[in-house]
């Protein structure tokens, strides 16, 4: 604000064309941005898994003879859906939407290390799609294990452009999990206690204090490889005196937390939609917020259930299964206190409703079989089948997948202004429901029998899943367009929505500012009464 | 609206100290927060050291245990089998194998057992053995004494070696409930090129520096024979 003029409101100034994306320092714009960033990525993704089902649609090899390439699509489709999907769109969309509309705060406490988060994203997004086409592409898989990773059977430079790819994104996590917490932790409304804190707040809290202890981690790992494979170092390579298991254990110190990084802000928006549609406070709130902390803390000390076949000692298995089958306690606290939530409430079955109770059953769905693989002796048949898949994409993919759409249904109206039809959003939920049990839940049998991943061909008795799952992946691509086609009707429909579309149930401060929600918002710090905590 | 948005504004500049503070306030956090992450950096290059040191301490990952001598006064009178087996990375043009494939040893008693490596290139080259035991759970009972493991190995073109491996199995492996069920131990070594290979050069230069003086000799005593 200039000397002379202290009136003056400088907040009325809006830039306007290409400047106001680029040098973008307003929250909301920023989490736009994250948003499109993620359903570009998603379309690029998604494109990768379809042409892996298509493969796998019969036995014998039906597009990719170079088999290669079918490595470098599994890699492509792990890395872009973790790190430019699931944690763009849940973490750097909705949470720079939602975080600064929730507590009562104008903006993020570092605006400008905001928009070098993101523009530090989309350059890792470029530079990850360079490791796919460069050299023979990366056909790491996303755990990138030595020494498939190394220079000896990876030499091009693709593995070293996806290094650098999740390097970006990584210090990209880094400044958005600091600017999130110095924000929740110093600039919530008057009022608002940790304790009177909205659910997704904490949930967002505990996700940027996740991503600020593990994302070092695979920083160190990631440069470690990337010095062992240009300047002769030997962290990992026998040769030199190094061990390969030492990335595994560094990769998955850091992979289980992020595992929780991906579905904790997850648990955060099924948990305002579930308390929104039920027109009823969230039962356990604390028991909720303190369960999701038990979550991330017990994260840390069971990265080793991912590699029960590295030749643990006995005690050692028992540990980790034990660690493993613990997180069954909190998640269960939270399963069961969104069912008590729904309990004798009012529900509206609105589509962010029927997302959220798919996220409930697919995420159950997932947990249980997640308990069955946390048992050492067990996973030493079930380790690198499809059943190890079809458990990751029901509590990862598709239940993260589900809470993006909950979120983006539940807030579009806030977003945009407009109401998007409802019909199409219940058409889109079911088709996507029926889609994705259809694609996954075929894959347990198969895996079941014995069916290895990341392999091109299968052999003949294993087809029957198998086509059903690639049948699967198709209706569940139906369903994204038809996404792609609610949010066009949506955008370019008239009908708009005041300020609370939700009614009563909708206590959160985001319902308090008009929809859209103006550029500047939340000027005048808000008060929370304690009545009023969520 | 707009206008009742402008007083306030006014308000807050006016008073400013509570916006001060709280950018004083955040610019703290952040630090601290940019000094954990640096930590967790650290740790995480710590973990390459601290790695190795839990498997030497621990025998993890069937690592075997160095000592000094054979505890002479611990032998039992129980038979273990070891057997042997050796690798060559691909890399490395050696040919490598034991000497003989098992030996029955009591547990406590100092054993002897050679390997053979042969090294089938025209060149010099400097070659490191990385080793552990089958099953791993046994990798803390197992004690070398003496193994050409501990050292580089340079072969020159052709030469033929044979390398000794001197160790004992700690008697307290029947104490163990988790390795009653062991028989036998399997020892193994793969071969590596070394990354460092600076010993290949002294020996070249010295050759080189040998035939000179050689020829420089066998000229000299040409002459005056001459």
């Amino acid at each position: 604000m200039s000397d002379s003029a202290p009136a003056h409101d400088h907040h009325d100034h809006r830039p306007t064309g290409w400047r106001r994306w680029v040098y973008s320092t307003n929250h909301k714009d920023i989490g736009t941005m994250y948003l499109v960033l993620a359903m570009v990525a998603a379309i690029i993704g998604s494109g990768a898994s379809m042409a892996i089902r298509a493969e796998l649609h019969q036995p014998g090899i039906q597009f990719f003879t170079d088999h290669q390439f079918y490595n470098v699509l599994v890699t492509a489709h792990g890395f872009i859906m973790v790190f430019f999907v699931v944690m763009p769109a849940l973490i750097g969309g909705f949470g720079n939407w939602f975080i600064p509309l929730m507590i009562g705060t104008p903006d993020m406490a570092f605006p400008r290390m905001n928009n070098i988060s993101f523009w530090l994203t989309a350059a890792g997004l470029i530079l990850l799609i360079f490791a796919g086409l460069v050299d023979g592409g990366a056909g790491t898989g996303w755990t990138m294990y030595p020494p498939l990773s190394s220079a000896d059977y990876h030499p091009g430079m693709a593995v070293d452009f996806g290094i650098l790819a999740l390097h970006l994104a990584g210090a990209a996590s880094i400044l958005g999990a600091i600017n999130f917490i110095t924000t929740i932790v110093n600039m919530r409304a008057h009022g608002m206690t940790f304790h009177r804190m909205p659910l997704f707040i904490w949930a967002m809290l505990l996700t940027a204090v996740l991503l600020l202890l593990a994302i070092p981690v695979l920083a160190g790992a990631l440069t470690m490889m990337l010095t062992d494979r240009n300047f002769g170092t030997a962290f990992f390579s026998p040769a030199g005196g190094g061990d390969p298991i030492l990335w595994q254990h560094l990769f998955w110190f850091f992979g289980h937390p992020e595992v929780y990084i991906m579905i904790i802000p997850a648990f955060g928006i099924v948990s305002e939609i579930v308390s929104t549609f039920s027109k009823k406070p969230i039962f356990g709130y604390l028991g909720m917020a303190y369960a999701m902390s038990a979550i991330g803390v017990v994260g840390f000390v069971v990265w080793a259930h991912h590699m029960y076949t590295a030749g643990f000692n006995v005690e050692t298995r028992a540990y980790f299964t034990l660690a493993t089958m613990v997180i069954a306690v909190p998640t269960g606290v939270k399963i069961f206190s969104w069912l008590a939530t729904m309990w004798g409430g009012s529900i509206k079955f609105d589509t962010p409703m029927l997302y959220a109770m798919g996220f409930i059953f697919l995420f159950v769905v997932g947990g249980v079989t997640g308990v069955t693989l946390s048992n050492a002796g067990a996973d030493m048949a079930f380790h690198d089948t499809y059943f190890v898949v079809a458990h990751f994409h029901y509590v990862l993919s598709i239940s993260a997948v589900f809470a993006m759409y909950a979120g983006f249904y539940y807030w579009l109206g806030k977003m945009s202004g407009k109401r998007y039809p409802e019909w199409l959003g219940r058409l889109q939920f079911w088709v996507t429901f029926i889609g994705v049990n259809l694609l996954f839940f075929p894959q347990h049998f198969a895996g079941m029998a014995g069916m290895p991943r990341r392999i091109p061909d299968y052999p003949d008795a294993f087809a029957g899943w198998n086509m059903i799952s690639s049948w699967g992946a198709y209706v569940s691509a139906l369903g994204g367009i038809l996404f792609f086609f609610m949010l066009y009707k949506t955008l370019a429909s008239k009908e708009t929505v005041e300020g609370n579309q939700w009614g009563s149930g909708a206590t959160t401060l985001e319902w308090t500012v008009a929809s859209p929600a103006p550029f500047h918002t939340h000027e005048e710090t808000p008060t929370v009464k304690p009545e009023q905590k969520h | 609206m707009i206008k009742q948005n402008k007083e306030i504004k006014f308000q807050s500049t006016d008073m400013g100290l509570p916006e001060v503070r709280n950018r004083n306030r955040n610019g703290m956090t952040a630090v601290i927060l940019f000094a954990l992450v640096a930590g967790m950096v650290g740790l995480s290059f710590a973990a390459d050291p601290l790695y190795r040191i839990f498997c030497k301490v621990t025998g993890y990952a069937g690592t075997t245990r160095v000592a000094v001598a054979a505890p002479t006064s611990k032998i039992i009178d129980q038979m273990i089998t070891v057997r042997f087996d050796a690798n060559v990375n691909k890399s490395l043009p050696w040919r490598f194998k034991p000497v003989q494939n098992k030996i029955k040893v009591r547990l406590g008693e100092q054993a002897l057992a050679f390997y053979e490596a042969t090294n089938v290139s025209d060149q010099p080259i400097v070659g490191t053995a990385v080793f552990n035991v089958a099953p791993f759970k046994v990798g803390e009972y197992f004690n070398k004494i003496e193994c050409f493991c501990f050292t580089e190995q340079l072969l020159k073109p052709g030469q033929t070696l044979q390398m000794p491996v001197t160790f004992f199995v700690d008697p307290s492996i029947v104490e163990d409930r988790n390795s009653l069920d062991v028989r036998t131990i399997t020892l193994s070594y793969t071969f590596f090129a070394s990354e460092d290979q600076s010993e290949v050069q002294k020996i070249q230069t010295s050759q080189a520096f040998a035939k000179e003086q050689a020829s420089i000799l066998s000229s000299r005593e040409v002459v005056p024979k001459g």
